[in-house]
């Protein structure tokens, strides 16, 4: 596989403040990069600098093979971008917006207004294209913004905190959207505080901090790291809870917690384990509503790479 | 604890964009229109911006004229014909600077990093800019020349002439927009951009023959509205429209015009690339 993008080693500071400390960023063609991290991590930084809006002072990166600082124009055909805050032109409608993105992609009037209409019946937003986007909601906007930065049918698409202060349904959507973009073949660079949502879209996951990469794999690899697994077993008859925690104490070698009311949980390190708890269970005739193994969520992740929560406070800034 | 990849690099399709760039020139000129087609859309959508460009000439007009006309002049229809060219001038200078303030807000917006992360000339958004907003100074001159039309001043040449003051000062206020733009991609607040327009735009239109002839003035200050290149574009613009000797004054406005592009319009450019 080659890779869509590359950044190797990429450093900036901002007079005093490190905004990045040497960061490596990579992605497959058709695949999703998710970048997490808080506040202040550096992710839009990272981004600015693939999408040619910032040099690196030092470090490189590459976009298709093209070097974002010598090669920007090549970058440029290549790539779109949604900022984290919506970059539409307020005074200008829908149609306005995108056929002005159209014509300086070099597409001819009419095709970009073709195109811009294809986008806004995709997004939902065909009633609204002919009303200024000052008119529309937060939820519109980022739409409209989306859809301009994917006007020239870009390999690359960066997509910096596309959700934040979208309400649930509203990310759901976005998250369709995204995974139709990758249907479709582009690479998509994704960042986010939340991680549910690196979790729900990204193929990779960098999770970084302070302006470095402090790990990154798959969903699942980064769940590994914060510890083993989790079973979870709720009895139809919760009279039986007793004989399910001897089973599990059995098993596991350890004490079960009951989490709540009728629910028993260990935490296993072997893979054996769960198998062999269901085995057991079926064995002693016991019904169970829920059997399941959990992994650790993306948050506890955080909290054990850094140690403390994957929130951190607004007005927390890089470090110096 | 950073699992490394396998990193194979190699290019990515260029799905969107088919067929080689066209070539560049053109693009800069479809790229700039497209752009100031932009300007004009939103000057159109918000018509209270043209208030500076219509209402502060005519006020100037009338200050000038009823309050000061009979004393300078002895005749207010006299004077009237001695100002008004040079009114005109003066306000599509003050209106130049709206392009400057409105670059210098919408450069932090987001916009317009939309436009750097596209394949387009980092000049084309500043281009854009100055050429939409020579609407602007059309809308000005309309004004004022209906509204002195209306108060008694006449056109004392031909319609060719007259077209062609109008045309010279149009050119000239593009010029020294070029000024305000720099300002603009420079200063990091909108009040600062005005601030220090008005610094450069008094001198530059009270320090001239607008309200009175250079020989009434005292020795310093005629020496200043001698080299000012704004007492040529209102002499050109005197002569085109209420007849008189044109002399060289027309020449003189051009080479500035020009010599203002060429020295204030590249440097513009390179502020903004640097701008991030």
């Amino acid at each position: 596989m080659s890779l869509a993008f590359q950044a190797e080693g990429l450093v900036k500071r901002f007079g005093k403040t490190t905004a990045l400390a040497g960061i490596d960023l990579a992605a497959e063609q058709g695949s999703v990069l998710g970048v997490l991290g808080p506040n202040g991590a550096g992710k839009t930084t990272a981004v600015r600098i693939l999408a040619t809006l910032l040099r690196p002072d030092s470090g490189r990166a590459t976009v298709g093979g093209h070097d974002v600082v010598k090669d920007a124009g090549a970058v440029r055909r290549l790539i779109g971008l949604t900022g984290q805050y919506a970059s539409v032109d307020e005074d200008l409608t829908g149609t306005q917006n995108l056929v002005l993105i159209g014509e300086l992609l070099d597409l001819r009037r009419r095709d970009a207004k073709v195109r811009a209409a294809e986008l806004l019946e995709w997004f939902d937003l065909t009633e609204a294209a002919n009303r200024p986007a000052k008119t529309y909601s937060g939820g519109m906007r980022r739409r409209l913004d989306l859809a301009a930065s994917l006007v020239g049918r870009p390999a690359v698409i960066y997509l910096d905190e596309p959700t934040t202060g979208l309400d649930p349904a509203k990310r759901e959507d976005m998250w369709g959207v995204v995974r139709s973009l990758v249907g479709d073949g582009s690479t998509v660079l994704l960042t986010t505080q939340y991680l549910d949502e690196a979790d729900a879209l990204a193929d990779e996951i960098s999770v970084i901090d302070h302006g470095k990469v402090i790990a990154h794999g798959t969903p699942a690899q980064l769940k590994q790291i914060a510890g083993g697994q989790t079973i979870l077993v709720r009895p139809t008859d919760p009279a039986r809870l007793a004989e399910v925690g001897g089973i599990l104490s059995a098993v596991a070698q350890r004490e079960p917690e009951s989490p709540g009311r009728g629910v028993l949980t260990v935490p296993i390190d072997d893979d054996r384990a769960f198998p062999t708890v269901v085995r057991r269970i079926e064995e002693a005739g016991i019904g169970v509503m829920e059997l399941s193994l959990r992994l650790p969520s993306l948050d506890e992740v955080f909290f054990t790479l850094t140690g403390k929560p994957a929130t951190a406070d607004d007005d927390e800034k890089v470090a110096a | 604890m950073t699992t490394t990849i396998e990193r194979t690099t190699a290019p990515v399709t260029e799905s969107g964009l088919s067929g080689p760039p066209p070539a560049r020139t053109f693009r800069v000129a479809r790229h700039s229109l497209a752009l100031a087609r932009r300007s004009l859309i939103k000057t159109l959508r918000t018509p209270e911006q043209l208030l500076d460009v219509t209402l502060q000439p005519v006020m100037f007009v009338v200050i000038f004229v009823y309050l000061l006309g009979g004393a300078i002049s002895g005749s207010q229809t006299v004077y009237l014909k001695y100002l008004l060219p040079a009114i005109m001038v003066q306000s599509v200078m003050f209106a130049s600077v709206a392009t400057g303030l409105s670059l210098n807000t919408d450069v932090k917006k987001g916009v317009f990093d939309r436009f750097r992360s596209l394949p387009i000339a980092r000049s084309a958004p500043l281009v854009g800019s100055v050429l939409g907003d020579l609407t602007r100074f059309v809308v000005s001159i309309a004004v004022l020349l209906g509204f002195g039309y209306a108060i008694g001043f006449r056109i004392g040449t031909d319609p060719l002439s007259a077209l062609a003051a109008c045309l010279l000062v149009i050119f000239f206020a593009s010029a020294i927009t070029w000024v305000f733009v720099l300002l603009g991609v420079i200063m990091r607040e909108p009040g600062a951009v005005q601030g220090t327009a008005f610094l450069v735009l008094f001198p530059l239109t009270f320090g001239t023959n607008m309200m009175v002839p250079t020989d009434t003035l005292p020795g310093w200050l005629q020496a200043w509205v001698k080299i000012n290149p704004v007492s040529d574009v209102m002499d050109a613009a005197r002569a085109l429209l209420t007849g008189g000797p044109v002399g060289d004054t027309v020449t003189r406005s051009l080479l500035w015009s020009v010599g203002i592009i060429v020295v204030f319009a590249p440097l513009a450019v390179r502020f903004y690339r640097r701008r991030v």
